[in-house]
């Protein structure tokens, strides 16, 4: 059944072709951040000061920044960053989100009224505003980035798993292998988290983007990613700084910035209505 | 409803107090004093200054300090502006800040209301498609892109608008709004779609139509007070997050409003400046998605009733 449920998901995603669009940028994307120190032209640092920045040319395919740095590989190199930020911040919100969800919702009673009462009030709370704090006590650090932000996007994960594993918990499956004594652990390995993974999945892509648009955003302020390295919110930092000569250097990281969050979106939507028939007529 | 209300408002009061002393605390482990500047200052004036802002009182007299303070409204002396208090700043920038959110909801408000309704109206028309294509770009391009590249545009490149202040220049007040309210008429067009659509499937309007009201009627009286539910519950958090775009758009555009003076706070390390406005902030959160979720109960007459 479960292997049925995921190869009738996968026929209707391959007919999405917005979404096969979105994903093919997206692999190609990953393809890219991953080699680039072997196919970006030059290193993310070297300079040509007597450069300055010059606008694309036949070397410099991209044109270069004040500093004489290639555009192109410093979009590349920022990739990683970027990346890496979207993907390890969701999965820290992953992490957090499904066990909250999967506790409450499987213990139920009182527990669940108190963890869900908990989420409902963080909800309501400026979330941005303490990533910002946090950033300003402990200093910008990369890892307290995933940290922060994944500590803060889980709580629509921890919503929607709750809610799946209620649906789930008085399901004959369920009862049969409580009734044979699986022990909690197994029972949410091998019984819950199977069933759940679909909605999991279709959350988790569309969570990247605003990890990336939160990363970008604290990075654009100057609070997120320090210098030398480079992420595509500084990448935009940097040039919004000097648009007004050199409007190359806004708007090709601009571009490539938006691409990305556009090809998330479009393969996040098409998974989700692959894998809930129900919802693809909204 | 009242009920509710109430509800609502007794838990609200721990929470804020819970964030302040939260808060309180954090700033207090972290590194480094408010005056270990670059400059460095005598130690007879380092300990005057901690005398003058009562730094050299126990971590728990000064939380007694400060709580007792807040209750009162007073939010201690700023750091970094010698003289000024936080709750002055916090005054000076938040007319400033709350003009330019009005604006931006305003934006927001007509055009996704507007082009979200006719899109479910229109359905699967180009009146459909291209408004939802719109906004697919407005939720991708992020506020920290399409303000510069409004800037680019009409700024620089077209030179018919100012591209910085407010109120010092005509128009200087168009591109700010714009920047912040673009992405929430985004939303804003996908979820009235979204309700819109629902709504018009329902027995209720067939009746109103076999009632043989006109289909203005039908859409404006009946439809809408159902189908704009999702936008009133959505206006809670918008303001959240209409906050954290005006840090973006105030610095872009160099506006004197509270989310700079925040974002200057977090540069300048000026510890009782973050303190202030995040309690600020946090109770302004609360009180405004108290009273989108009031606002959605009360639209909805199904739990009206209820309640």
């Amino acid at each position: 059944m479960n292997n049925s449920l995921w190869s009738d998901a996968l026929f209707r995603l391959s007919k999405n072709r917005a979404a096969m669009f979105g994903g093919f940028i997206l692999i190609l994307l990953i393809i890219c951040a991953a080699l680039a120190p072997w196919i970006a032209p030059y290193s993310y640092s070297y300079q040509n000061l007597s450069l300055g920045a010059s606008p694309p040319s036949a070397d410099h395919i991209l044109g270069t920044d004040v500093l004489g740095r290639d555009l192109l590989s410093r979009i590349l190199y920022g990739a990683r960053i970027s990346l890496l930020v979207g993907f390890v911040a969701t999965g820290v919100a992953l992490i957090i989100g499904v066990s909250w969800g999967i506790i409450a919702g499987y213990i139920g009673g009182r527990v669940d009224s108190i963890m869900m009462r908990i989420v409902d009030i963080l909800y309501g709370l400026p979330f941005i505003i303490f990533i910002i704090l946090l950033m300003v006590i402990f200093g910008r650090n990369l890892w307290l980035l995933f940290g922060a932000i994944g500590a803060v996007e889980w709580l629509t994960m921890a919503r929607i798993v709750r809610g799946q594993v209620i649906g789930l918990k008085n399901q004959e499956f369920v009862m049969a292998a409580k009734a044979m004594g699986v022990s909690n652990i197994s029972m949410f390995r091998r019984h819950l988290l199977p069933n759940i993974l679909g909605p999991i999945a279709v959350y988790a892509t569309l969570t990247i983007p605003q990890v990336m648009l939160l990363e970008g955003f604290l990075s654009f302020l100057g609070l997120g990613i320090q210098p030398p390295m480079s992420s595509w919110g500084t990448l935009i930092k940097d040039g919004v700084e000097s648009m007004e000569e050199f409007s190359w250097l806004l708007i090709y990281p601009g571009i490539t910035f938006t691409i990305t969050l556009f090809a998330l979106n479009f393969f996040g939507d098409g998974l989700r209505d692959a894998l809930d028939p129900k919802t693809s007529d909204n | 409803m009242i009920a509710i209300f109430f509800r609502r408002i007794l838990v609200a009061i721990p929470v804020l107090l819970a964030v302040a002393s939260i808060t309180f605390f954090l700033i207090k482990i972290a590194p480094g004093g408010p005056f270990d500047a670059d400059k460095a200052v005598s130690p007879q004036v380092l300990k005057n200054l901690n005398e003058a802002y009562n730094l050299d009182a126990s971590n728990w007299e000064q939380y007694v300090d400060y709580m007792s303070g807040l209750l009162r409204g007073d939010l201690g002396p700023s750091f970094r502006f010698p003289g000024r208090s936080v709750t002055e700043m916090i005054a000076t920038g938040l007319p400033v800040t709350f003009e330019l959110a009005f604006y931006a909801i305003l934006i927001a408000l007509v055009m996704g209301i507007f082009s979200g309704v006719l899109a479910a109206l229109k359905r699967n028309t180009f009146l459909d498609f291209i408004p939802m294509a719109v906004a697919m770009i407005g939720i991708c391009v992020p506020t920290f892109l399409m303000g510069p590249l409004l800037v680019l545009i009409f700024g620089i490149n077209l030179e018919i608008l100012p591209v910085s202040g407010w109120g010092q220049l005509p128009g200087d007040k168009i591109l700010p709004s714009l920047t912040l309210g673009f992405a929430y008429a985004a939303y804003i067009a996908r979820l009235s779609r979204g309700g819109m659509l629902e709504v018009l499937n329902q027995d209720f309007i067939r009746t109103a139509r076999a009632k043989g009201l006109t289909e203005r009627m039908v859409v404006i009286k009946h439809a809408m007070q159902g189908g704009l539910i999702p936008v009133v519950s959505f206006l809670g958090p918008a303001i959240a997050g209409l906050l954290a775009g005006s840090f973006v758009v105030e610095t872009i555009f160099q506006i004197p409003g509270l989310g700079r003076f925040y974002v200057e706070a977090a540069f300048n390390r000026d510890y009782t400046m973050i303190l202030g406005t995040t309690i600020f902030f946090s109770a302004m959160i609360v009180f405004f998605n108290l009273m989108s979720d009031l606002a959605a109960l009360w639209l909805n007459p199904r739990s009206r009733d209820v309640s």
